[in-house]
């Protein structure tokens, strides 16, 4: 798996190398989303969400930094709670801070181990799930000095993990080193009304992602172009040719009905004649009759 | 049948294409006020000067709360002109110089300025500096001039400073050093050179300069220290003699600093009164050899005889209200008194020096919607007989004002409606048969001229006159302000509640005053001092099966700032005004929760959380709690704490576990939090989608036949938080110390659905949320414009049901519940925009089914409300539209945001220190009533696809009677004609 890694981070290297040579190089705090499977967990099944808007500039950077940039391990706990019970640790994340050269640091290279359930968790579990009560967790706020100021607590209905075993899914929501929320729920759909469910295997597999904020895209300025335009004088724009029916659509519609009520009115016309006919026949019969008499 | 029913959303579909074409929502001149109006205020009065100069109109000008300097008519009490001062512009003090100029002290006594009476135009303005912070005294003596230079004294920053009348030129000023002295009056007395700042310094040290006027040299500095300390008020007795009391509030000191000598005089206040009841405080007032002071129960009038010998001329448990002394003729001063009994009050005017004689004894009936006498303002003018007459000006509880003459209310002005805490909308009673109906036009004449007029309007005939006439009867056409429910429901009442604690109904025709009532709750007294009103919520609104009940309003108050005082529930009666029940709560009240669950009698369910977290179920009763019990675990709520940065999710969890067994009090459980890191980030707005707007389509249909489906939640909150160095003023920090950050959490679960920022961005932000996007407007630093970003957010989990097939078959998931508890799949999109203006209030127009294509209505700096179409701020659009992006609606791309000065929906007029937009919707689907408040108020009619379900008000059904008229004469001629013609055939 590491060396996957490794050889992943190569070719990102060299595919990124053009980037590092020339161009435009921000020296902004960029952010972007860094998503990690769990060791030993399936990769994810779905698509993450991933910010593609700044994405060359934003790895350029990180690059750049990566050789000046410092490294420490870190670990912090996630617990938990079975309704309103106490909190108790439930397993533990684990993560590289990165220090960039300006002074800001972030995490990466998140992992999460998490604790079988004991026995007596078990039944608490199970409680729960029987009575439609919440599984609440919380993580530190700041990651340095848990607990921070203070935790983050997410909750979720029991009954919306049960799966084949139980599936839980953290998207943890990252600033600098502080964790400003997480979402945590079921990977999937959790459909209501919930119905009782209990899962087969007693072990959990997770997902976690790890997010930072998204940046805005910035107001198109047109300012120049609209000079420019200007300048430029004489080119008059020519208005797009627009199709028979896009330009004598009011004309043709009014035409359409008149035409169709005509057929209409046609097509009446020769069953009156028709019937007129008939009857004149009728008329005809008795006195052709007559003459044949 | 089948032919109307299926032109008539044809015939809609034509005209929604058709406006759209003409986003341009614009007003003819000649219909500015049919469906608008406006309203001025000026706000409570806070001090009042009377300007009766022999020649030119009598007035008064006034300073308010809403910080408003006002010239008013005192025959009528209309408004000659008018100034609002910003915010952080506070008046301190008002005064006239030379007869003709108004001298304004603001901004904590650091802008004096001068305004022109006749006109209100400020002649000038000067900045006065100081050393330190301090109260801020002004005073413009009559007859004191350096060099022919009529001279304001004004004490503010720590300095006295001497500025000309004339210019406003400092001519001296002079420094109080002293770290702790703190000066209470600037004395003149008049025909001396000679000006006395007396102050205390310390807790026990009263401090007494003597400045030449001529210079500001300083002449004589006194002092004298009292062991047990002074409470920090005086009262002026007499120009060398001040009251104050001790630092108990049981002693009172006369001081008198008679040729630069201080010297005290000690009187137990329980020497004077047998039974003073508690520390008393002195009473602010001028009133030579008289001062009053306040305890517990009652009031005392003393007076001072000479030596600091006191004298208890009045005592009186009575609410009283004294004004400052007017000097009436040589060595005589007049003071007005107001007095409350039962419903009337009893006003008298006596002359300093004997108390027992009035000079004018009325008593007036006075309303008693209108609480205490909070402020007296006594003018004289001469009688035709040449006595003296006087004329006092009263403020009331309830913020109104009120001119008293001749024993009656000659004028009064409802100014509490200035200062608007909350709107909500009611309707209007059902027309029965008992009630009758104002009759439009009187006869069939009348109708045919009126219709004729507007003929020759439309067809440009019309004389002057005639447009005249045309105008009066738009404007006067009685329809408009009926007390029943109309058909389009254009009729209704607007119930707002003032800062004063008062309610008002207005009629949406006409903005009348239906109705108004002072809460009891918000009456000020012996357990609620300072009772504050908060919100306002519809509490029962009547429909289907309840329909003989008349809806109401709850009012939610609390006695004091802090949130867990105990809080008052009053309920309110909307058709008459009447307060139907009050209820003192024991719990506080922090947040208030209309759920969306009605009883039977169409009562709306509120939850009431206090400061404890508890949750308390409003009505207290059976049929409530049981409604409440069955939807126990689907109710969630969030809470934002916004000085430490922290959003909670909670739910309810159990029964009360108190003492006392409490139905209808519930435990809360936090479900979520989410903790903005205190260094980074400081929550400056949030903002939620209206309870009760209304969503017609979750669907909507892109170009190239793409269906996209919005991510409609009631659950989204939408929260701003910006650097915590870039909380201040917009330029006081770099772009790159500042940033913005836009998140949008669901607030059952907690999870952030989007979070995005904008770096180099400052609040203040405004935003406004609707159907499934938020548009807020900020600071961008770099750009150093102002900027508006839109967020939509789409549905994704139901992306997939665009196979008609699954559609047809049933196989789509877009009738199953909607769980929060799913893993949100949505997708944003946003883009930003300039916007020219700076803004005071965003709001968006809503309509009665949400078919009405959305504007936002936007308070701009200049207290004007402009409507933009949501159209232009889509985040879809771009530089170069395809065709059928085009044919969709899509606006090719701008950087910024188009000022249509069409579009302003305000057109000419000003709503002066804009607050609030609430729009309401009306039933006719096309429009929407606003309702822009402030220290005016704006009221008027939106259609933002223009009326394509109505014909307009002025339609000349003449016109159309005659054309009918005229083809079947015309079908008649010719079927003659022709006739005659076939004969004539015939024949031949």
């Amino acid at each position: 798996m590491d060396t996957i890694k490794v050889v992943a981070a190569i070719i990102l290297t060299i595919y990124l190398f053009p980037f590092l040579s020339f161009g435009f190089q921000s020296d902004e705090l960029l952010v972007d989303d860094e998503e990690f499977g769990l060791e030993g967990a399936p990769q994810p099944r779905f698509p993450e969400p991933t910010s593609t808007r700044s994405a060359p500039v934003t790895t350029a950077t990180r690059k750049r930094h990566s050789d000046l940039d410092s490294d420490s391990k870190i670990e912090f706990s996630l617990d938990h709670a079975f309704g309103d019970s106490d909190f108790s640790p439930a397993g533990t994340f684990s993560a590289r801070i990165k220090t960039w050269s300006h002074g800001g640091q972030t995490l990466t290279k998140l992992r999460f181990s998490r604790n079988n359930f004991t026995n007596e968790e078990q039944k608490k579990f199970k409680n729960l799930l029987e009575s439609d009560d919440f599984y609440r967790i919380r993580l530190p706020s700041n990651v340095l000095s848990p607990p921070g100021r203070d935790f983050i607590i997410s909750s979720v209905k029991a009954r919306c993990l049960p799966r084949e075993g139980l599936d839980e899914h953290f998207v943890i929501h990252m600033e600098g080193v502080n964790v400003l929320a997480v979402n945590y729920g079921s990977p999937g759909s959790c459909s209501y009304p919930r119905n009782l469910k209990l899962p087969v295997k007693w072990s959990f597999s997770s997902y976690t992602v790890l997010k930072n904020s998204e940046q805005a895209p910035r107001a198109p300025i047109f300012t120049e172009e609209i000079l420019g335009g200007e300048n430029g004088g004489g080119e008059v724009v020519q208005p797009p040719e627009r199709s028979f029916w896009a330009k004598y659509w009011m004309y043709l519609i009014p035409l359409g009905l008149i035409i169709m009520n005509a057929i209409t009115q046609a097509m009446n016309m020769p069953e009156e004649q028709a019937t007129g006919q008939v009857a004149g026949t009728v008329q005809r019969g008795p006195s052709s009759a007559a003459r044949r008499r | 049948m089948a032919i109307r029913s299926f032109f008539v959303p044809f015939l809609l579909f034509a005209l929604c294409f058709y406006s759209s074409l003409t986003p341009v929502l614009s007003l003819y001149e000649d219909q500015v006020g049919l469906m608008d109006w406006h309203q001025q205020y000026i706000g409570k009065v806070k001090q009042a000067v009377f300007s009766t100069q022999k020649t030119g109109r009598r007035r008064v000008i006034v300073s308010t709360e809403e910080n408003v300097i006002a010239s008013l008519d005192l025959r009528h009490g209309e408004i000659f002109w008018r100034h609002l001062l910003g915010s952080d512009d506070v008046i301190d003090g008002i005064d006239i110089g030379l007869g003709k100029y108004v001298i304004t002290l603001s901004s904590g006594g650091s802008v004096l300025r001068s305004w022109n009476i006749p006109d209100g135009q400020m002649v000038w303005e000067s900045f006065l500096q100081g050393p330190k912070h301090s109260k801020s005294l002004l005073l413009v003596p009559t007859n004191l001039k350096i060099e022919k230079d009529n001279v304001i004294v004004v004490f503010s920053n720590g300095r006295l400073h001497a500025v000309s009348c004339i210019d406003g030129e400092v001519l001296w000023n002079k420094d109080f050093e002293a770290e702790s002295f703190e000066a209470q009056q600037v004395i003149q007395p008049p025909g001396s050179d000679l000006i006395y700042v007396i102050g205390f310094a310390a807790s026990s040290q009263f401090e007494m300069y003597q400045i030449n006027a001529r210079n500001g040299e300083l002449l004589k500095h006194e002092r004298a220290t009292f062991s047990s300390g002074f409470l920090r008020e005086v009262s002026l007795v007499s120009s060398e003699t001040v009251v104050a009391l001790d630092s108990t509030g049981s002693i009172l000191l006369t001081i008198s600093f008679q040729n630069g000598e201080i010297s005290f005089q000690q009187t137990p206040i329980s020497n004077l009164v047998e039974d003073p009841s508690g520390p008393a405080a002195i009473l602010p007032s001028s009133v030579p050899g008289i001062f009053a002071i306040k305890t517990n129960a009652f009031t005392i009038f003393i007076r001072v005889i000479g030596e600091g010998k006191l004298e208890v001329v009045e005592k009186t448990n009575h609410e009283t209200t004294v004004s400052n002394a007017l000097p009436i003729s040589e060595g005589q001063q007049a003071f007005a008194l107001v007095q409350h009994a039962g419903s009337e009050i009893h006003l008298a005017v006596k002359i300093s020096h004997d108390w027992d004689g009035n000079l004018l004894k009325e008593s007036i009936k006075m309303d008693q919607q209108r609480g205490l006498v909070h402020k007296v303002f006594i003018n004289n003018y001469i009688r035709t007989d040449k006595s003296h007459g006087f004329r006092v000006l009263i403020v009331m509880e309830d913020h109104s004002l009120l001119l008293l003459q001749q024993g009656a209310i000659v004028w009064s002005r409802e100014d509490g409606l200035a200062s608007i805490i909350d709107v909500t909308a009611s309707g209007l009673p059902v027309e029965r048969d008992g009630v009758s109906v104002a009759k439009v036009e009187h006869n069939l004449f009348e109708w045919l001229k009126g219709h004729m007029l507007k003929l020759k309007g439309t067809l440009m005939l019309a004389s002057p006159q005639d447009v005249a006439a045309i105008q009066s009867m738009r404007l006067k056409s009685s329809e408009k302000s009926k007390m029943t429910r109309d058909h389009n429901g254009f009729r209704k009442l607007l119930v707002v509640l003032t800062r004063a604690g008062k309610l008002f109904a207005l009629h949406t025709g006409d903005g009348r005053i239906v109705w108004s009532h002072f809460l009891q709750s918000l009456h000020k007294s012996g357990t609620c001092q300072s009772p504050i009103g908060l919100n306002l919520y519809q509490w029962q609104v009547p429909h289907h099966h309840a329909m003989d009940e008349n809806p109401s309003v709850l009012v939610i108050s609390r006695c004091g700032p802090c949130s867990d005082a105990p809080a008052v529930l009053s309920f309110v009666d909307t058709y008459t005004g009447k307060e139907l029940n009050s209820l003192s709560l024991v719990h506080g009240v922090v947040q208030v929760i209309p759920l969306p669950y009605t009883d039977s009698t169409e009562q709306r369910l509120h939850l009431l959380i206090d400061s404890d977290k508890h949750a308390h179920l409003y009505p207290t009763t059976s049929e409530a709690l049981r409604i409440f019990k069955r939807e126990f675990s689907n109710i969630y709520w969030y809470s934002v704490e916004d000085h430490n940065g922290i959003i909670k999710g909670h739910a309810l969890k159990c029964k009360c576990t108190g003492e006392v067994a409490d139905e209808f009090c519930f435990d809360t459980r936090d479900l979520w939090s989410v903790v903005f890191p205190s260094e980074s980030e400081k929550i400056i707005a949030t903002v939620t989608r209206k309870l009760n707007e209304v969503v017609h389509t979750q669907a909507k249909v892109v170009a190239d036949q793409d269906v996209m489906y919005k991510y409609i939640s009631r659950n989204l909150l939408f929260v701003a938080t910006v650097a915590p160095k870039g909380s201040g003023e917009i330029g006081s920090v770099t772009p790159e110390e500042s940033w913005l950050v836009a998140y949008l959490i669901d607030t059952v679960t907690g999870r952030i659905l989007h979070r995005v920022t904008h770096h180099g961005a400052q609040g203040p932000v405004h935003a406004v949320f609707s159907e499934n996007w938020v548009v807020y407007h900020y600071f961008n630093l770099r750009a150093h414009r102002y900027e508006m970003s839109v967020i939509e957010i789409y549905d994704q989990s139901r992306a997939d049901n665009k196979d008609v097939w699954k559609l047809v078959l049933g196989k789509h998931n877009l009738t199953s519940p909607i769980s929060l508890f799913s893993r949100p799949e949505v997708i944003t999109k946003s883009q930003s925009y300039f916007f020219t203006h700076s803004v005071k209030a965003i709001a968006v127009t809503s309509t009665a089914k949400g078919i009405t294509s959305k504007q936002l209505l936007i308070g701009t700096i200049g207290d004007q409300v402009l409507a933009l179409d949501k159209r232009f701020l889509d985040p879809r659009r771009s530089v170069n539209p395809t065709q059928a992006e085009k044919e969709e609606g899509i606006i090719p791309l701008t950087d910024s945001l188009p000022i249509i000065p069409q579009s302003y929906v305000t057109h000419a007029l000003r709503v002066e220190g804009l607050r609030g937009i609430v729009t309401v919707p009306a039933k006719l689907e096309s429009t929407t009533l606003v309702f822009a408040h402030g220290v005016d108020l704006f009221f008027t009619q939106l259609a933002p696809s223009k009326t394509y379900d109505s014909l307009t008000e002025d339609f000349s059904y003449a016109l159309l009677l005659l054309t009918i008229v005229a083809l079947v004469a015309a079908i008649f001629v010719t079927w003659r004609l022709s006739e005659r013609k076939e004969l004539q055939d015939k024949w031949r």
